[in-house]
């Protein structure tokens, strides 16, 4: 990540004599209380993660039947589900599976995305034409909807849910690095190498990549956490995790039934996902207000 | 200043009309090489679980399964040539009669989460605005971002919790309560009919099990919607005329609303364009959590059944109602503003 942001620095002029772009953003980015509170959060969370039954006091798939739909006590702080399991170990386990689900969903959409958005946006012509009808075809759908019809046809499952929402998603990746390159491909330096006889991988891969990932990173780290949302949507509705996988949503699924009732087991994950989700969007929101400043005055 | 020609707006819808055939023809053949792409066999589902393979292979002969899949594509592109969008496998109906039954009650619930998102969206975004830096701005911020990353079906369950388990103001689920009857149709909309109808515990009856689904389908596009309508608000009180205006002595409620707001509708009402997708994607969750008969419903059963037809026709149904809506939009631009040209 630093050697690219340096080279678009060099590239594009934007450097300032002194401090690089990159020492200067992250500069502002120490400046805000959305990013710190952002950061902790998800400092807190990957920590969680990382540690899982260690830091869980029970397995999230014990099955006690005696111990049912208990209300939180210091026995079990978040309370236990309708099969007695331990809800804050289940509430734990699934922190994994959801940064995994978010990792995995903008992998997936950003390499299928800006391959697509760097040979449209460099190749021109029909290649271009082609990718850009097609990224029509799928913004032309809210992009939930999409999701859940693609994941309809795929059949229910996690893995199946992330290729959905991933499918969902590059096109917003296509457009965005296809717009930069349009741009960039006019510049001096592309010429540059041209004349000096470099081929097409080449000036894309080692030239034309470096300069768009900032964009690509800024945009991943706003997408985070409504990649994990799309992803848990999912599993509500039925079509991501099932049973017993303590992924966040499927968990709020299964409670609907008992919560009425029990108002811990629905409320429990679900301050999960909302804790997660606003702590990668705070992060996001700083990320992108510190590394495009322009931006900010616009908001 | 001239306003835009009538000639060319119509051009311009036309153009934009014609692009809506082949979109829709790419979003069937795109839903259509899904569903045959993947191991799941409707066939199957559909013969039941002990089904013998006889019997499987005879439903496959019945709905055409067996056939090459170029050749399903056009038997069912014919069909959709004719208004034909096939068979519900589930609900043993023509998936076109099922879209016209569930329709009206995902438009009266989509139209209402709107109407809500404009009445406390865009008052949430000026307040913030107007009282820039302040307490009021601060809390109208939190609020926009706390709107955007809770999720939708956490929110809808605790509405329920709150408001009929703790609370027990209004029902749980449903459109109507169970003893009451659905008003005459005229539009299938609940609230309008009853209206018409001249029935007032009808309308009651309606209007409160409309209210939580309602509301909890604006979170999401609440906290856009807010967020826009302050900074537009924001770049335009900073402008000259509005300076003009103050310099006037006219009133600040005067100096808000004619000068401030109206400038901001544009992009106000992109943002409410925009929602339209918000609200589309969310009407599956919150039918499913407020047992809301409408297409999300509709559309998550048949998922679950392998209902293909049934998914294809709601997806191709929504697209258009989603092209129609986005066109819609930008024809209402020109119409507040006469300086945009098609």
């Amino acid at each position: 990540m630093l050697s690219w942001t340096r080279a678009s620095d060099t590239s594009t002029g934007a450097g300032v004599a002194g401090a690089s772009f990159l020492d200067l953003s992250l500069r502002r980015l120490g400046h805000m209380p959305a990013a710190w509170i952002g950061g902790v959060i998800v400092l807190v969370l990957l920590a969680v993660a990382l540690a899982g039954k260690a830091v869980a006091p029970f397995d999230p798939l014990r099955i006690v039947p005696a111990d049912k739909l208990l209300s939180a006590s210091p026995a079990h702080l978040f309370g236990t589900d309708d099969l007695g399991r331990d809800l804050l170990s289940r509430v734990i386990a699934g922190a994994r599976i959801s940064l995994l689900v978010g990792a995995l969903v903008l992998a997936i959409a950003m390499s299928v995305g800006v391959g697509l958005g760097l040979v449209a946006g460099y190749w021109g012509g029909w290649m271009d034409e082609a990718i850009m009808r097609t990224t029509d075809v799928f913004l032309a759908f809210p992009r939930l909807v999409l999701a859940i019809a693609i994941a309809a046809t795929l059949g229910p499952g996690l893995y199946n849910a992330m290729v959905a929402v991933a499918l969902s998603w590059w096109p917003w990746y296509t457009r965005l690095v296809r717009g930069r390159l349009l741009s960039l491909r006019e510049e001096e330096f592309v010429l540059a190498v041209v004349s000096l006889g470099a081929g097409r991988p080449r000036i894309l891969l080692r030239h034309l990549l470096p300069n768009v990932a900032t964009t690509v990173v800024i945009q991943a780290s706003i997408d985070f956490g409504y990649a994990i949302l799309a992803t848990a949507s999912l599993s509500f509705i039925g079509l991501g995790a099932q049973p017993p996988t303590p992924e966040w949503g499927s968990m709020i699924a299964q409670a609907r039934s008992y919560m009425i009732d029990a108002w811990w087991y629905p409320t429990f994950p679900g301050l999960a996902i909302f804790v997660t989700v606003l702590g990668f969007n705070l992060l996001g929101d700083a990320v992108r207000d510190a590394f495009d400043p322009r931006l900010r005055s616009s908001r | 200043m001239p306003g835009p020609s009538r000639p060319r707006v119509a051009r311009f819808i036309l153009r934009r009309l014609a692009l809506l055939p082949p979109l829709l023809l790419g979003v069937s053949l795109f839903l259509f090489v899904l569903t045959h792409l993947v191991p799941a066999d409707p066939a199957k589902l559909i013969a039941g679980e002990h089904a013998g393979p006889d019997q499987v292979a005879a439903v496959r002969k019945a709905f055409g399964l067996d056939r090459p899949l170029s050749e399903q594509y056009a038997v069912y592109l014919g069909r959709l040539a004719h208004g034909d969008l096939g068979t519900s496998m589930r609900t043993n109906s023509a998936v076109l009669d099922d879209l016209r039954t569930y329709f009206p009650a995902t438009l009266e619930l989509t139209g209402a989460a709107m109407l809500a998102t404009v009445a406390i969206g865009v008052p949430l975004g000026m307040v913030g605005a107007i009282g820039r830096g302040g307490l009021s701005d601060l809390l109208a911020q939190f609020a926009s971002l706390g709107g955007l990353s809770f999720p939708i079906f956490v929110f809808g369950l605790l509405m329920q919790l709150i408001f009929f388990r703790w609370l027990e103001w209004l029902p749980l689920a449903g459109r109507l309560a169970t003893g009451d009857s659905p008003p005459a149709h005229i539009t299938g909309l609940y609230v309008v009919d009853s209206l018409l109808a001249g029935n007032a515990a009808t309308l009651r009856s309606a209007l409160i099990h409309l209210t939580l689904p309602a509301f909890t389908l604006a979170l999401a596009s609440l906290a856009p919607t807010a967020r826009m309508t302050r900074s537009t608000m924001l770049d335009i009180l900073t402008q000259d005329f509005v300076r003009t205006a103050w310099a006037k002595g006219l009133a600040p409620i005067r100096v808000y609303l004619r000068h401030g707001l109206r400038n901001a509708f544009i992009p106000v009402i992109t943002i409410l364009g925009l929602q339209v997708s918000a609200l589309l994607g969310g009407v599956f969750i919150v039918e499913l959590i407020f047992a809301w008969p409408g297409l999300g419903l509709y559309s998550v059963e048949g998922i679950l059944a392998l209902d293909y037809s049934a998914i294809m026709g709601t997806a191709l149904l929504l697209t258009a109602v989603y092209v129609v809506i986005n066109l819609a939009v930008d024809v209402t631009y020109a119409v507040l503003d006469p300086r945009i040209r098609y």
